[in-house]
């Protein structure tokens, strides 16, 4: 099977603190791939890598058969034209309104003509169900709305790759099914290739094709939705069951209460 | 401690050098990436309209009070040497040498520097310059270059407003109010004033206050933290620095212009 993405032996430390000892992915063509982990543990710094954002410490990241941190801006900018990518805030400009946020990629980068470009915006929009939204400023719409709007914005140049970042965190119910719904279909309807970047369980894990679970720097497991939910690790069964305490304790590390309180009694 | 001290110096002078540092590669992709000429320039324009035609307002009532105080303290000062028909050349020569440039480039700071900051801070941390990147447009480009080259044109022509409301209050009080002969008033002014050396140098000082004071507002801005409180003490700074840099390079400028530059 072709790979999209392919990520090998990657390490990357912020301030000295090492966030990825040496992880491994790959990520099919044509899939929904889910990476898991706890808060903290540099899943939007791993797509922030795939991007070209940040630079790996070393190891490397392919993204169609290009090698990012070897590309110079020209190129990396041109390989970012295969790619779209939807920020936890939506990322849309404030002082755009919905159109022209869903119309700004298309302006930069195609020599269309202000009918086709209008066209396009709409059948965009339509696909996130948010037509009847065009003319509204992002302040006016809600967290939900304003994702799928940038969803709507990350599709409008027809990508290979579409990145996710924790699409579902402080969504209603309704609007969580709604995106769910949407990141299958999209990625269905467009033949695109997606990962998702999320820490919630069910609604990633009724979408993805295939999951890694990353945590201390290391992935901790990968494999369909069905084993991952099987696997018997401790460090799984914390992360997947919401348990409180485990291989992540419950305590940020510090001295035993008892000797602190008598030290300071003292 | 003592050795404590050397390291807080030290660790002190590796952030101006490192801040040095980040401002100079941040003005050499500004410079090297100029707008693209069919989306710069509406975007420019969009910019001294947000920059400069909004700070009108502010720019034109201090100029006018600015005018009107010269003309009566000078009026007073004057007048104890039987000098009262100077008042003409003196309020023309403060404002268009000095308090003009200068005042108006202090105000710029607090108005559209402290804007421009905490803009280009929101936008960074609302993820709108990463998502630029991500859809392959330079932030640098379409979002500073506009911003740094729209200050460096507001100001200069905003100056000019300055010097000619500030010269007009002046005039409304020394030949309105107070009485003098206007005849005086403007013979006199134009008898002292020297295009080259009192109005070209005033704007020189303006164009130079412009860079400065845009490129300390989007330094900010674009490395500002990505917190509330990262956002206000970056606003805080560019108004602080900004100030500070107005007045150190006045002082600079006016040696090498009085020095016969």
């Amino acid at each position: 099977m072709n790979h999209l993405v392919e990520i090998e032996k990657l390490h990357f430390s912020r301030n000295g603190r090492p966030i990825f000892s040496g992880i491994d992915i790959v990520i099919p063509c044509g899939k929904v791939v889910a990476i898991m982990g706890p808060s903290g543990t540099g899943k939007t710094t791993l797509l922030r890598l795939i991007g070209g954002q940040l630079r790996p410490s070393a190891g490397k990241i392919i993204v169609a058969d290009k090698n990012v941190h070897r590309l110079n801006q020209t190129e990396l900018y041109r390989l970012r034209h295969k790619m779209g990518m939807l920020f936890q805030t939506g990322g849309l400009f404030t002082h755009l309104d919905v159109f022209e946020n869903v119309a700004f990629p298309l302006r930069e980068h195609t020599q269309l003509t202000e009918s086709m470009i209008h066209s396009i915006v709409l059948l965009k929009l339509n696909m996130v169900g948010l037509r009847g939204a065009i003319h509204l400023m992002p302040g006016e719409l809600s967290g939900g709305m304003a994702r799928r709007v940038a969803m709507a914005r990350a599709i409008a140049l027809d990508p290979e790759l579409i990145l996710y970042d924790e699409p579902f965190s402080g969504q209603d119910p309704i609007s969580m099914g709604v995106l769910v719904r949407l990141i299958r279909i999209l990625n269905e309807a467009l033949g695109l290739t997606s990962i998702i970047v999320s820490h919630d369980v069910q609604e990633t894990l009724s979408i993805a094709d295939y999951v890694y679970v990353i945590s201390g720097g290391k992935v901790i497991g990968q494999g369909t939705p069905k084993t991952i939910m099987e696997d018997g690790s401790d460090e799984l069964k914390q992360f997947l069951q919401g348990l409180p305490d485990g291989p992540v304790p419950f305590h940020y590390p510090a001295p035993a209460i008892a000797d602190e309180l008598i030290q300071r009694n003292a | 401690m003592m050795f404590e001290r050397t390291a807080s110096i030290g660790r002190l002078g590796l952030v101006i050098v490192r801040d040095w540092g980040k401002s100079g590669q941040l003005l050499f992709r500004i410079l090297f990436r100029l707008p693209k000429p069919f989306r710069g320039f509406p975007a420019l324009l969009q910019q001294i309209f947000a920059e400069g035609v909004l700070s009108l307002s502010i720019i034109v009532v201090s100029g006018l009070f600015i005018g009107m105080v010269l003309a009566l303290q000078g009026h007073h000062t004057l007048a104890k040497f039987g000098a009262s028909m100077e008042l003409g050349p003196l309020v023309a020569l403060s404002v268009l040498r000095e308090l003009g440039p200068v005042v108006t480039a202090i105000l710029f700071a607090g108005r559209a520097g402290s804007a421009l900051t905490a803009e280009i801070g929101l936008m960074k941390a609302t993820a709108q310059l990463s998502s630029m990147e991500m859809m392959a447009v330079d932030p640098i480009q379409r979002i500073i270059s506009p911003r740094l080259w729209g200050g460096f044109v507001s100001l200069p022509l905003l100056t000019l407003i300055f010097n000619v409301t500030a010269i007009y209050g002046a005039w409304l009080v020394g030949v309105q109010w107070l009485g003098f002969d206007p005849g005086t008033f403007w013979s006199n002014m134009q008898s002292s004033v020297e295009f080259r050396l009192d109005v070209v140098n005033g704007i020189i000082k303006s164009v130079v206050f412009g860079f400065v004071v845009t490129l300390i507002a989007v330094h900010q801005g674009y490395f500002s933290e990505s917190t509330s409180s990262g956002i206000a003490n970056a606003t805080t700074r560019t108004v602080v620095y900004s100030s500070l840099a107005v007045l150190g390079l006045d002082f600079v400028l006016t040696a090498m212009m009085i020095g016969g530059w």
